[in-house]
């Protein structure tokens, strides 16, 4: 059987270069994971040259008074970085999901806050609207998101982190048909700066999760406040607030998707926002990497440059064989949920693997850069301490090993 | 007034990258090397865009020449804003002049008023290109361009020399090759980077355009400017003028 099958297969061996070529059929290979279209390399170019020479000059300074930078803003909605997927119709640039990661990953080389802003905008609610939303939520929404609005996705309270399904905020039907919410959303990433608001709500908590909604808000309802901003350890550009929902009306047609399906949104709208997390933690990591290395060739101790010790040299290699693993499953699991393959799984290892190699690779370039990487001179300090919340936001590293580990479950138990 | 741009451009080893020469000194390495298009060139698209979203032009030709990789410098400038491009391809090595030759039969087939292109490329630095295609076009020309603007059928052009700034006013069609400081180039936008992929691109070759590019010149070698020797370190001001007295310097 298996020898008829090879046979019927048009199997070509060809020889390019003095070296041997093996395919099932003389006009197609199968590319490596890293290879990018000609769109996605011209994208990586410019987003990667502009956050050189843009965003670069002015880290330090957002991250010291914690605050984004107002023109970065507007520049990031003029080069459609903050509707990558959107549609053209809807003002979008209308690229593919891999793209969104690869300017994730690219702006995080130099911040992972703006990044974040790029991520959570890109990957969370535009792809939620796109999903979920109806025609006229498309067509009110998409292009304020691709133009100049911010968006917030709102789950985390303060009795409901891990446990997302406890959300206490209410949501209340009232004779007229219009929703009263209320209740405090916590730990909100752009929250400040965000226009739109996706907002989940239990309509009836007696249901359990399935009262969950969620209810599309715009930030000029007299019924949504921004509360206390975090002073937080890392990603401080991006802002993260309290969001305070007080007798809050929003009418019926404002849910997203259907009443009491809000709980598939919050669990299925992350999936893709793993992905994105992971690039910007792949990013990080290549980020801190790729501005200690050339220090480490340079700094002299003993009579030598110090990357030729092996003690730092096995540290370093060891580190590229860390990112290049995080490239790989970053890169995979973008490509299967483009292929429309299930990438829950993948999006996970990515998310979970590439979050560990940010904390590791940051911290050991403190440790190689030596004195200098203890001081702010050097960007590794702050990449270390924007690092950590990778491990936290959009489902800690235990949610993610229980995601793979259901996974496993459902393959193996008969 | 609807003017027709056409900006050639050069694909270089990117001014961020170290420069390596090869081992048998035939030039510098540019196998595996980030290439990009060359810094004035990008001064020179935007410079166009710039013109035609005054709505003074219609349409911009990006040209580049070399072998099939140019045409991602092309692609670049399109999702710049230029509007279409033309590739020469070619794998010899391209001197100014037979450059020069190729663009004007281009000209001539093409038909634009008005060429920007960069003043020089940041690989060779010849700054020759431009004023040897005016010569060939007959066409008036305007140098290291830090300002250009058209009125009429008229294009003035400020220019940094040597005793402060000189504005020359040309008659349409001309050259204008530009220096550093006329703009800032920008990034390209996700929508223009999709466009590019459909916009046209013609490619060409040499000998389908009739012109010999045959070079008179020969490198015989290409070697790294010396490493800089150590200095010393001196106690003090005597022990500088004295150095400098040995040396010949004062």
């Amino acid at each position: 059987m298996i020898r008829k099958l090879i046979s019927n297969q048009k199997n070509v061996t060809i020889i390019k270069n003095g070296i041997k070529r093996y395919s099932s059929s003389s006009t197609s290979f199968i590319r490596p994971i890293t290879t990018l279209t000609e769109e996605e390399q011209l994208l990586k170019e410019s987003i990667s040259n502009y956050a050189n020479e843009k965003i670069r000059p002015l880290v330090k300074d957002m991250d010291e008074k914690s605050e984004l930078d107002k023109g970065l803003l507007k520049e990031l909605f003029d080069m459609n970085l903050m509707g990558i997927e959107i549609s053209e119709e809807y003002g979008g640039a209308g690229m593919n999901f891999m793209s969104a990661i690869i300017a994730i990953e690219e702006l995080a080389k130099i911040d992972p806050a703006i990044s974040v802003i790029v991520d959570v905008q890109n990957t969370l609610v535009n792809n939620c609207i796109t999903r979920y939303g109806n025609t006229e939520q498309k067509k009110k929404y998409l292009p304020m998101l691709a133009r100049n609005t911010v968006g917030s996705f709102c789950l985390s309270e303060a009795g409901s982190g891990s446990d997302a399904f406890a959300l206490s905020t209410r949501a209340q039907q009232q004779s007229d048909g219009t929703f009263i919410l209320n209740g405090t959303k916590q730990w909100i990433t752009n929250a400040k700066e965000a226009g739109i608001f996706i907002i989940m709500a239990n309509v009836d908590p007696s249901q359990g999760y399935k009262g969950i909604t969620a209810f599309i808000v715009e930030s000029n309802n007299p019924g949504l406040k921004i509360g206390k901003k975090e002073d937080k350890l890392g990603i401080r550009a991006s802002s993260t607030c309290e969001v305070i929902l007080d007798n809050c009306i929003v009418k019926e047609t404002d849910i997203l998707g259907q009443l009491g399906k809000g709980y598939k949104i919050a669990i299925e709208g992350l999936n893709e926002g793993r992905i994105g997390i992971a690039a910007q933690m792949l990013g990080l990591a290549e980020g801190v990497y790729e501005s200690t290395l050339p220090y480490l060739m340079e700094r002299k101790q003993f009579g030598k440059p110090i990357s030729e010790f092996q003690g730092m040299q096995f540290t370093y290699a060891d580190l590229a064989i860390d990112i290049e693993a995080g490239k790989l499953l970053t890169y995979n699991a973008a490509r299967l949920q483009e292929a429309g393959l299930p990438f829950v799984t993948e999006a996970s290892m990515a998310k979970l693997h590439c979050s560990r190699v940010a904390e590791k690779a940051s911290s050991a370039c403190i440790s190689m850069l030596g004195g200098v990487g203890f001081t702010k001179e050097f960007p590794a300090e702050k990449f270390f301490r924007d690092s950590k919340v990778g491990q936290i936001y959009e489902g800690t590293s235990n949610i993610q090993l229980q995601t793979i580990a259901k996974a496993i479950i459902k393959k193996f138990k008969q | 007034m609807s003017l027709k741009i056409l900006v050639p451009i050069k694909r270089v080893v990117d001014y961020a990258v170290k420069i390596r020469v090869k081992g048998d000194k035939s030039g510098v390495e540019t196998a595996n090397v980030k290439m990009s298009m060359n810094p004035f060139d990008e001064i020179a698209v935007e410079e166009a865009i710039r013109i035609k979203e005054k709505g003074l032009a219609k349409e911009i030709v990006a040209v580049s020449m070399g072998p099939k990789t140019a045409q991602e410098s092309i692609r670049t400038s399109i999702a710049m804003g230029a509007d279409k491009g033309i590739h020469v391809e070619t794998s010899a090595e391209l001197q100014p002049l037979s450059v020069a030759k190729l663009l004007k039969e281009l000209v001539d087939k093409e038909k634009p008023n008005l060429i920007i292109l960069g003043k020089q490329a940041i690989d060779d630095d010849c700054n020759q290109t431009a004023q040897m295609l005016a010569g060939l076009l007959n066409w008036p020309q305007a140098t290291f361009a830090s300002k250009v603007d058209i009125k009429d059928d008229k294009v003035h052009v400020t220019r940094e020399i040597d005793g402060g700034l000189e504005t020359l006013s040309m008659k349409l069609p001309a050259v204008i090759s530009c220096d550093l400081r006329l703009n800032e180039p920008r990034y390209a936008k996700l929508q223009n980077i999709m466009k590019s992929k459909k916009a046209e691109l013609k490619v060409e070759t040499p000998e389908g355009l009739k012109v010999d590019i045959t070079s008179n010149l020969k490198t015989i070698s290409v070697e790294e400017p010396p490493k800089r020797s150590g200095g010393a370190k001196v106690e003090n001001v005597e022990k500088v003028v004295e150095a400098l007295k040995k040396h010949a310097l004062i």
